[in-house]
């Protein structure tokens, strides 16, 4: 039985389409492996096993009848994170505000996994409304990650990677409007993309950085990231950014990348991302990771994108400034939180006291961030500023991507730190998205792999692959002829502790 | 706030200081659907029935813009001979209200859809002004909140309030005037005419309910005075909740005479928000604000920018209507009116009513007779608009069309309007319940003339020895018997047939 | 250096209605001076030939047709709140001027 959660989506689904295993007991091994681990790895803040079985029998159903299966996925259960809406179940964005909340809505992602088939196991820890790197700023309590539970998983989406890295789910829904999909992935040793901004739909993500914000997909293999992206992806009319073009071919891509042939393939390394700040041994298993490249028959050049070091600054002006404005609707008056209601107050000072109630120390440092950015008089120097640096980052992309197919990169400059340890050095903890955030700006999509373990901590390594926007097959042609090369780095993480 | 203003007179104003006004104009869009979502625009409906996630401001939800109300926008635009922008996007408007579900109005700040147009605006007198218009963008309406408790049921006092968000995401254009300098006495009258004009043009558009006394049209007044002959303007007051034509030129009246006392007394004026009070005509000041209001704008991420091709912007042209100042020029050369009359016909609110009513069959003569004259009367004395009252221009040309084929009388017509007015229904089914048709069967008036002769025989020998005018008497008691419905030219003639006269 | 002070931090919460604490004021306020001196490196590059970007795609002109969708029934729209009250949010009073 606990076999079924050591097995890929792919493999996974081809199981239950053949008939071999059941849907529903599928989602019941990943469901009593949630139950043996989740204690200590703590990665989901809600577990839906009624729901999730539910789907699972539904496909079972069909498949008893000879219908053909909703999707590629169907029956494979996966791991949702707490920021898309899902109707009826609680959806809290790791934020106390929104505790008890039941949306009386699903968001288009979480309607597309149900029409897939794919059972959806719960909801995933984060850093509150996905502001972090490290899913402590959640207000449930930090996850662990399960190659030291005394380590950080990444952040914000430390929920969904973890419960890749732990077998509590095969496949994961991630968000990342710095990074909160891959350096999650890198520092678990599991998969994550960024797909280019508009190919996965926003509506029923609950916005942190509108501009910024993009859900992906997470699994343990370059293939069933592939096969998630597109159940997720494609055009959606109630999200006004989602771009209205054919999802790019990304399973076939990762099919014939994982042939194993990079000829013809132009890789750029940018030389921006490295130096001061880069750990030893992620340094030393990114020049591998490029050796392999080369191996593999990929044309290695290394580009400089001058401007990526703007990235950052821009970066945490931006996404403040529209998450003071996002998170401006948590007031109190219409759905979640709501303290000092005892009649001496006014509507306007129950507001004060709730949001005060109900944020987390980030969060706030992150409404006042971006509230002074956007104030008069300051406008320009700080708003205005990071969005030409946006422009400028753009243009570099432009420029590398006429030289070269896709960039590349470690995904963090350091591999998994303690728990606590940056907690109180917002400036330190930013540093971890240092290489992610150019990809956020721009719109391109992004991919992490896992790229082996440090050296010196035996901890995970991410390559970062970089492409242009609606290229998102190139990320995955890439990425698994990488990883087949490379081989599975999981692998070497042994059994959980609380699990024998 | 109970503190009476000290007020000047009026004559000494406009002696004295120069106003400048600044009208801000706000439309409500009778789309179909709300500006960012697919909940019915529609006035009333239960409480939080025409609301969805995008209207309710929930977590996730996203904005996807009404094109039709984009195309609304841009019609406006030019209609107010405005230029189109090439490309302009939506912004943020931040601040925090409780009606406000996402506590920022999408709104437009510095690239609206439309801007540098203007209007020509016909004075009660003929004279024409022409008003400049800085700019029309596109925005979305708050829910609206009910004050519980307190004294007066108003936001003062109340212990809470409770919010229906149906009216939150209703497309608003907010049409904004360049300052409108050199009025004069004239000022009120021309601010009142702006808004007349603005909202017949929006009327004739067919873009609005324009209903001021349900909000679908809203005017804010800004009024400033300036020394005469002085070029710096003075401060200003925005006064807010002015929800009738009337009222708009009450309010510019009342702060230009509020103004004038205290600059006239060496104070100065402190720029603020007021709100016009219909009992009294008075404006009264609002919470004055702790700090400044700092809306920290910022383009809209969640829609993307509109970049209205000329193309789409010429056939957008082609389909504004003719607009009512052009149609009032064409109706007076076509019907061929003097000034007069048309000034009249302007003036009570009658030429679309009376056009329509030619439409429906009757002369332009007699449709402006009945709408300038008795109708305008009815209105006056109900205390309603002409346009407002309960009767149709078919109804109205019915009428016409019953007098002129002898069927009703005029004193008859009128009562049967009387019967429409009331709401007796058309007017065929009025004159059938009051039972007022013109009797013109001659059988039945022929008995009514035998029974006359037969119960004054003197009289009817002296008409049969040529006294004629003697019957005068019978077609009296005919009248009198027929309780007035019958044709007295007919009962003559018929009286002087049957005594062989 | 930025040198946010502590009432320009108060004032920011104001803005951003959070009733902060003294002792958070303090740490907001080293922290925030900290953050905005660091950030303020876009302005080395941000020259005023670079036109901003807003938006990541370069998408314009996306309308809906002006159709009437389901939305949510009166129960569902309230099933979140705090408070209800005749069909109705139930807030406690506000301040200040009818919109």
């Amino acid at each position: 039985m606990s076999d079924l959660t050591r097995l890929t989506a792919a493999e996974l689904a081809d199981k239950i389409h053949t008939g071999e295993v059941s849907a529903a007991e599928t989602t019941q091994a990943h469901l009593d492996r949630i139950a043996a681990v989740d204690g200590d790895v703590h990665a989901f803040l809600h577990v839906d096993a009624e729901g999730a079985l539910e789907a699972a029998r539904a496909v079972d159903a069909d498949i008893a009848a000879g219908t053909a299966p909703a999707s590629p996925l169907a029956g494979v259960p996966l791991a949702l994170k707490d920021v898309l809406t899902t109707k009826g179940v609680p959806t809290t964005c790791g934020s106390k505000t929104l505790e008890g909340w039941l949306p009386p809505y699903d968001a288009t992602v979480t309607r597309r996994l149900r029409e897939a088939g794919v059972p959806i196991l719960g909801k995933t820890n984060m850093d509150e409304f996905a502001m972090g790197s490290s899913t402590e700023n959640s207000a449930y309590g930090p996850t662990r990650n399960p190659w030291d539970l005394g380590r950080i998983p990444g952040g914000s989406g430390g929920g969904s990677s973890a419960s890749l890295a732990a077998y509590e789910a095969p496949l994961a829904i991630g968000t990342d409007t710095g990074g909160s999909i891959r350096q999650p992935a890198a520092v678990t040793a599991t998969v994550g993309v960024k797909p280019t901004y508009g190919g996965v739909s926003r509506y029923g993500l609950v916005a942190f950085s509108s501009s910024l914000d993009q859900a992906g997909p997470c699994g343990r293999t370059v293939l069933d990231a592939a096969l998630l992206h597109e159940v997720i992806a494609g055009h959606d009319p109630m999200d006004a950014t989602s771009v209205d073009a054919p999802v790019p071919a990304v399973v076939d891509a990762a099919r014939q990348g994982a042939r194993g042939d990079l000829s013809g393939v132009k890789v750029g390394v940018v030389r921006e991302f490295s130096g001061e700040g880069y750990q030893g041994g992620v340094l030393r298993s990114f020049e591998t990771a490029v050796a392999q490249l080369k191996e593999l028959g990929a044309e290695v050049v290394e580009v400089s994108c001058p401007n990526f070091t703007y990235a950052l600054p821009a970066y945490y002006l931006i996404a403040p400034s529209e998450c003071s404005s996002n998170l401006a609707r948590f007031d109190a008056m219409r759905y979640g939180l709501r303290v000092a209601d005892d009649g001496s107050h006014s509507a306007e000072e129950v507001m004060s006291l709730t949001r005060e109630e109900g944020f987390g120390a980030e969060v706030k440092r992150r409404v006042m961030l971006g509230t002074y950015a956007l104030s008069s008089g300051y406008y320009d120097a700080y708003y205005g500023s990071a969005q030409k640096v946006r422009t400028l980052i753009t243009r570099d992309f432009a420029a590398a991507f006429e030289q070269v197919d896709v960039l590349v990169s470690p995904t963090t400059p350091v591999t998994p730190f303690k728990l606590g340890e940056k907690v109180d050095d917002p400036l330190a903890m930013y540093l971890n998205d240092i290489c992610s955030i150019p990809a956020n700006l721009a719109g391109n999509a992004a991919m992490s792999v896992p790229s082996g373990l440090s050296e010196e901590d035996g901890l995970p390594v991410g390559l970062q692959i970089m492409a242009p926007a609606l290229a998102d097959d190139r990320l995955y042609r890439v990425g698994a002829a990488y990883e087949a090369a490379r081989g599975p780095v999981l692998d070497k993480l042994g059994e959980l502790e609380a699990s024998k | 706030m109970t503190t009476t203003a000290e007020l000047m007179d009026y004559a000494e104003v406009v002696e004295r200081y120069d106003p400048v006004l600044g009208l801000e104009v706000h439309v409500e869009l009778s789309t179909n659907t709300k500006m960012f979502c697919g909940c019915p625009n529609s006035f009333g409906g239960d409480p939080n029935t025409h609301v969805c996630p995008v209207c309710l401001g929930l977590p996730g939800a996203l904005p996807v813009v009404n094109g039709t109300a984009v195309e609304s926008a841009i019609r406006i635009g030019l209609a107010l001979n405005c230029d189109i922008a090439e490309w302009c996007r939506f912004a943020r408007k931040n601040y925090f209200y409780p009606d406000m579900p996402k506590n920022f109005q999408t709104s437009q700040y510095d690239e609206p859809i439309a801007f540098d147009g203007y209007i020509d605006v016909v004075l009660d007198d003929g004279e024409v002004v022409r008003v400049d218009i800085e700019r029309a963008h596109m925005e979305e309406d708050t829910g609206k909140s009910l004050h519980v408790g307190g004294a007066t049921g108003r936001i003062h006092g109340a212990e809470h309030s409770l919010l229906d968000y149906n009216r939150a995401g209703v497309p608003l254009i907010e049409i904004v005037t360049k300052p409108i300098t050199g009025m004069g006495e004239r000022a009120p009258e021309v601010a009142r005419a702006y808004v007349t004009a603005l909202r017949d043009l929006l009327r004739a558009m067919d873009v609005s309910d324009v209903r001021m006394d349900q909000g679908s049209l809203r005017c804010d007044a800004n009024v400033s005075l300036m020394p005469k002959g002085a070029s710096e303007f003075g401060t200003r007051t925005e006064t807010k909740n002015v929800n009738s034509l009337r009222s708009v030129e009450r309010a510019v009246r009342h702060e230009m005479t509020r103004h004038a006392a205290i600059l006239a007394d060496g104070g100065s004026i402190k720029q603020e928000t007021r709100h016009f009070q219909e009992a009294d005509g008075t404006t009264a000041a609002g919470r004055t604000k702790e700090t400044a209001e700092d809306y920290r704008y910022f383009p809209e991420p969640d829609l993307v920018p509109i970049a209205p091709t000329r193309e789409w912007v010429e056939q957008l042209r082609a389909t504004i209507p003719e607009m009512p100042w052009e149609r009032r020029k064409r109706i007076q050369d076509d019907w061929n009116l003097t000034d007069e009359e048309l000034r009249d016909l302007v003036n009570t609110g009658a030429i679309d009513l009376v056009a329509a009513t030619v439409d429906a069959g009757a002369t332009q003569a007699d449709a402006r007779s009945w709408w300038v004259q008795y109708l305008n009367q009815q209105a006056t004395s109900r205390e309603t608009e002409l346009a407002d009252l309960a009767i149709t221009p078919a109804q109205v040309a019915r009428v016409i069309e019953l007098v002129g084929s002898g069927e009703l009388t005029n004193k008859l017509a009128r009562q049967v309007v009387d019967g429409v007015l009331d709401g007796e229904g058309d007017p065929d089914q009025v004159i059938e319940k009051r039972g007022l048709k013109v009797v013109s069967d001659d059988s039945a008036l022929l008995a009514a003339v035998d029974e006359a002769l037969a119960a004054q025989p003197d009289v009817a020998d002296k008409i049969r020895g040529g006294k004629v005018q003697a019957a005068g008497a019978i077609v009296g008691a005919v009248m009198k018997a027929t309780k007035g419905q019958a044709d007295a030219a007919r009962v003559r003639e018929l009286i002087l047939e049957r005594v062989g006269a | 250096m930025s040198n946010i002070s502590r009432d320009e931090v108060a004032h920011l919460a104001k803005l951003a209605r959070m009733a902060v604490t003294e002792e958070e004021l303090d740490t907001f306020a080293g922290q925030l001076d900290q953050i905005l001196d660091a950030v303020a490196k876009v302005g080395e590059v941000a020259g005023d030939d670079i036109p901003p970007t807003s938006h990541a795609v370069p998408l314009t002109n996306v309308f809906r047709p002006d159709e009437v969708r389901p939305g949510l029934s009166q129960d569902e729209a309230l099933s979140g709140a705090p408070a209800a009250e005749e069909g109705r949010f139930r807030v406690p009073r506000i301040l200040g001027e009818e919109q």
